[in-house]
């Protein structure tokens, strides 16, 4: 509730702040400090304490997972926004309206996190959609940037459509919107309620994979990763995609035994069919930017996996895969928009000439490739964990494992790239200050490959 | 009447917006028949909300029993009119920048 209000208050402050304001420094400053506001009245409310307190009827629910979700993907964005700043001015003339557009995502993320009704999902995803469309966007000149915006727009409203005909039939079945609802007894009543409660499942399956972009419905993903500010995706591919996957838990953890044995098969059929799509695609990709598109369709197949049954390990693994993911993502990214331009050939010889990036980017590749030692390893760990207590065939472990290791070759080509092949990296003037603000993302990610545990200790306590 | 022939109604409604969604090439056109499907959500709404409505009424006829649905209707109608608003714009800007508001144009990205 605190975590709500105060991100879409924050949300109007910065708002008036981008046309009061001048100084990008100021707004920026402004956005860190109620990035740090918004932290703690999360906490505080982790701890009992709210800033208004009342009855919501049933809309909302705060479990201890879903509060600690918020409180990750706020620090997440604030390391992002501390890192990013300066590149988020350089587009468009009225950076202060971004920031606001990035704590109205928050609220979004926020009841995403804590709905008990599917009304609220459904408000959830739309706040947190919208103003994406309008990032995504944001460089108005550039021709890329519109057709991935207005590609992003039909295909996310499309989905919408599907959501809520999804949402409709589930309470044509059982007269509720709670996520709990009262059982149907098929023999009452008519008789049709047992295929709409079905098929309202399977339309919700569908539009939530396609905001996580999953398998049959990541096609606009590449395009509209591609065609956005490379800031702006990745903020899109990180924080957003956590967000949804919280969402997608909440509402099957609670609903998947109403699809019965075929909600397992059409799981593995869409873990499977994402991790080969992800994989075997961006073997074959020339840009980095459109790589690392295909590269988070991929690793959006292992986060696929928190969904197979209710566990700890599925809840521990989900947060500990998005927090690690999003660094990596979030510090790859970082150095990625430092290139003049996307394509390997850029990378030859950075190792040369800016050793301490060099060595982040390789850090961060191999946190997303699952190398021991780094993050990646112990989420890739507790994913697969989570898969094993929910009991789900061998088969489906060993796919997994497979296409991580096609994985490791295509993160490697760019380590290759950087190391091993000689020439002159085509890169823009990267100060001191922004190097050592990457290189925390990364020890960040390597604490967490040694300590895993640190994340969770919160999640009891 | 049965609920029946309001499913059949909806899903028809619904499957003509998607149908367009799939086939027609004018930005605007597309946009239409994405609020077309939703409004066959909302017909679909308002239908099961008055059925269980009804069903509740006969006991006890204060009940507020399937309110929620035309709620929610409402909920849908505000969310749409927030989704024009940047659809528009984002679709005058492709305006501004191609003189056309054909989907044709979206296909730089492919390559």
């Amino acid at each position: 509730m605190n975590a709500i209000i105060v991100s879409a208050l924050l949300g109007v402050i910065l708002m008036f702040c981008s046309w009061g304001i001048k100084s990008p420094r100021l707004q920026k400053n402004i956005t860190l400090v109620g990035f740090l506001v918004l932290i703690v009245a999360n906490l505080a409310q982790l701890n009992g304490w709210y800033v208004i307190d009342f009855d919501t009827k049933g809309m909302l629910s705060f479990s201890r997972f879903g509060l600690y979700a918020n409180t990750l993907l706020f620090i997440v964005t604030f390391l992002y926004i501390w890192i990013n700043a300066e590149e988020v001015d350089q587009i468009g003339n009225q950076s202060g309206d971004f920031y606001a557009l990035f704590f109205f995502i928050l609220c979004g993320a926020s009841i995403l996190t804590s709905f008990d009704n599917l009304l609220m999902l459904f408000i959830g995803i739309e706040i947190l959609s919208i103003p994406l469309y309008i990032l995504t966007g944001a460089d108005k000149k550039n021709l890329l940037s519109n057709e991935a915006s207005l590609k992003y727009f039909l295909m996310g409203s499309f989905s919408t459509g599907i959501l809520l005909l999804g949402i409709a039939f589930i309470y044509g079945a059982t007269g509720s919107f709670r996520l709990q609802a009262p059982q149907i007894v098929p023999s009452q009543g008519f008789a049709m309620e047992q295929y709409l409660l079905s098929a309202g499942l399977i339309l919700i399956f569908a539009a939530m994979n396609f905001k996580v972009s999953a398998a049959p419905f990541h096609f606009w993903t590449p395009d509209v990763y591609d065609g956005a500010p490379t800031v702006f995706t990745s903020f899109m591919a990180t924080i957003v995609k956590s967000a949804a996957f919280v969402a997608f838990i909440t509402v099957f953890h609670g609903q998947a035994k109403s699809l019965g044995n075929s909600w397992e098969l059409l799981l593995s059929f869409v873990i499977v069919a994402t991790m080969l799509v992800g994989n075997i695609t961006a073997v074959f990709q020339r840009s980095v930017k459109r790589m690392l598109a295909y590269s988070s369709i991929a690793q959006a197949g292992f986060m696929l996996f928190a969904l197979y049954g209710v566990s700890d390990f599925a809840n521990e693994g989900i947060l500990l895969y998005m927090v690690v993911y999003s660094l990596a993502t979030i510090g790859i990214f970082g150095v990625l928009i430092k290139m003049k331009e996307y394509s390997f050939e850029a990378f030859h010889g950075l190792g040369k000439s800016h050793p301490l990036l060099a060595f982040l980017t390789t850090v961060f590749l191999m946190s997303l490739a699952g190398i021991p030692l780094t993050g990646g390893f112990f989420a890739k760990y507790y994913m697969l964990n989570a898969l094993m207590v929910a009991g789900a065939g061998l088969w489906l472990v060993i796919v997994a494992i497979l296409f991580a290791a096609i994985s490791v070759y295509y993160y490697f080509r760019l380590i290759q790239a950087m190391y091993f092949v000689p020439g002159t990296p085509a890169i823009k003037e990267v100060d001191k200050t922004y190097t050592y603000k990457l290189l925390v993302i990364a020890i960040l990610l390597l604490v967490l490959g040694v300590f895993p545990n640190l994340l969770f200790n919160y999640l009891y306590f | 009447m049965p609920i029946l022939y309001y499913i059949y109604l909806c899903l028809t409604l619904f499957s003509i917006g998607v149908v367009g969604v799939l086939t027609r090439r004018n930005a605007i056109i597309v946009f239409m028949c994405i609020e077309l499907m939703l409004n066959a959500v909302n017909l679909l709404l308002v239908a099961f909300s008055k059925m269980y409505h009804g069903a509740a009424y006969l006991n006890s006829p204060t009940t507020t029993i399937g309110i929620d649905a035309q709620i929610f209707v409402f909920f849908i109608m505000v969310v749409a009119a927030a989704e024009v608003s940047v659809g528009l714009a984002i679709i005058v800007m492709m305006y501004r920048n191609t003189h056309s508001v054909d989907i044709n144009f979206l296909n730089r990205l492919k390559n």
